[in-house]
């Protein structure tokens, strides 16, 4: 069964084709990994998908389909008088103390963190508070986009580990930016490769061959298959 | 100790800065801190016109200001012209056309204040709508916080954030035909920002900087009224000097801390 279906989705910047015709399926339960270059339409594509940009085509949700958004990073300051806890709260007044200590769990945080400021902790910390909050929600989906220059590589792993353990355990939908083709490869179960339209689609065995890559990211060809060949 | 005359400017003072203070909070929030000064800018033609006409200069100034409103919100979405910019124009020229045909004694009071010129029925408004604009921002001040930190994020949970945006624009506007009779058109911005700024230096919850914001506002507005009626000067000016240097404190405060 699907989770939702998009049909020749298309979006325009000031006359500018951002994204051209495109269309995919994501199946419940899988997860589904956009990967492309810099400035390929991933993250715009993840918006579009839940309506924050608008867009021609059709995107269509499974009915009564709930979704967990973790955006690719915060417009916050460092000294924003917020803390964890006040930013959790703010998901609803239906929200327990078990319940966000469950999440945190979830997300491997620790609950003195809660009296932290949002601004304060470090971008990976944040990142799982995100995830957390987007889990709080009890999503079916959860829209995951990728934080790339200002994470660290071992901040990173863990929280696709973490990623993968919610998925398995809470019988998640994902749909993620990723820019890490190990990760990819490891945990997705259809690739979609991006650059303004959709030029591979399938299992990340299938898909990411060197030549897909190549087409893909033009001349910058992919070291993935040396890792892992 | 108070004579009779005082009592009413200085509750009014009190519940106008409280409600300003805390729009202010997340005008700094949403890093909106220009956005105080351009209003009361464009709400001086309208009290100029309502002086030269007689009507009452509230209503002159809130109907120019809802004009405005309008114009920014549609500027934030229909316009690549940066907001800045549009305030830094258009606003500026609309208090120079206030400045002109305001008659020239009312001058000096449109730009620095005179909450000692509102009468009874005036004051009694002006503690009533404050305490409405209190009401309506705690009532969607989650919102607002979700809209400020991801406006992704508030949108992926349901959130209208065109919508809430038009409505905190319209508080600000109610804020500063409030507050423009105490402060004045000139000061008016800093009516708004300066006790949220100084909350801002040491608060680090949310909670505790909304709370702060207003209580730095209500002091400094009563103790501004106190003040200037013991000392015969304009409340308006004497509030922004006593709010500086609360500012200042508090950021010897965080500075300390911080050390």
């Amino acid at each position: 069964m699907n989770v939702v279906e998009v049909k020749g989705l298309s979006i325009e910047f000031g006359g500018a084709r951002v994204l051209e015709d495109i269309n995919f399926e994501v199946e419940r339960g899988s997860v589904l990994a956009i990967i492309g270059p810099n400035g390929a339409g991933k993250t715009v594509l993840l918006k579009s998908l839940i309506g924050l940009i608008p867009h021609g085509g059709a995107v269509r949700w499974a009915d009564g389909v709930r979704i967990g958004y973790v955006p690719q990073r915060m417009d916050i300051e460092t000294d924003v008088p917020l803390t964890v806890r006040e930013f959790v709260a703010l998901r609803g007044a239906g929200v327990s103390m078990a319940k966000i200590k469950e999440a945190l769990g979830f997300v491997q945080l620790d609950e003195r963190l809660l009296d932290a400021g949002l601004g304060e902790i470090s971008i990976g910390q944040r990142q799982r508070v995100l995830v957390a909050w987007a889990v709080i929600g009890g999503p079916d989906v959860l829209l995951f986009d990728e934080p790339t220059a200002d994470i660290d590589i071992t901040g990173q792993e863990s929280i696709y580990k973490m990623l993968y353990h919610l998925q398995k355990n809470l019988g998640l939908t994902v749909i993620m930016v990723s820019h890490d083709l190990n990760v990819v490869y490891r945990h997705a179960s259809i690739v979609m490769c991006l650059n303004r339209s959709k030029l591979c689609y399938g299992a990340p065995r299938e898909v990411l061959s060197s030549e897909q890559l190549f087409n893909l990211y033009g001349g910058e060809k992919a070291f993935f298959q040396h890792k892992h060949g | 100790m108070f004579n009779q005359p005082i009592i009413l400017p200085l509750l009014v003072a009190v519940f106008v800065a409280a409600s300003a203070s805390l729009l202010g909070s997340f005008a700094i929030l949403k890093r909106m801190s220009l956005v105080g000064d351009a209003l009361s800018h464009v709400a001086m033609p309208g009290i100029a016109l309502a002086l030269l006409f007689r009507f009452n200069p509230f209503i002159g100034g809130v109907a120019f200001l809802f004009v405005a409103v309008i114009g920014i919100w549609l500027v934030e979405y229909r316009s690549s012209l940066s907001v800045e910019t549009i305030v830094g124009v258009f606003f500026t020229a609309s208090l120079a056309i206030g400045a002109l045909i305001m008659p020239e004694h009312d001058l000096i009071e449109a730009l620095f204040g005179n909450i000692t010129g509102l009468s009874a029925p005036e004051s009694i408004a002006s503690i009533i709508l404050s305490l409405v604009l209190i009401a309506a921002i705690l009532s969607i001040y989650k919102q607002l916080t979700l809209n400020m930190v991801s406006q992704e994020i508030a949108q992926s949970i349901g959130i209208k954030n065109r919508r809430l945006e038009f409505i905190f624009l319209l508080s600000f506007a109610l804020a500063v035909a409030l507050g423009i009779r105490f402060v004045g058109a000139l000061l008016m911005g800093s009516l708004v920002i300066i006790p949220a700024a100084s909350a801002k230096n040491i608060a680090r919850s949310l909670t505790s900087f909304m709370v702060e914001s207003m209580t730095f506002g209500m002091i400094a507005a009563g103790a501004g009224i106190v003040i200037s009626y013991r000392y015969e000067l304009t409340p308006g000016p004497v509030f922004i000097l006593i709010s500086s240097i609360i500012f200042i404190s508090t950021l010897v405060i965080r500075q300390t801390r911080r050390a």
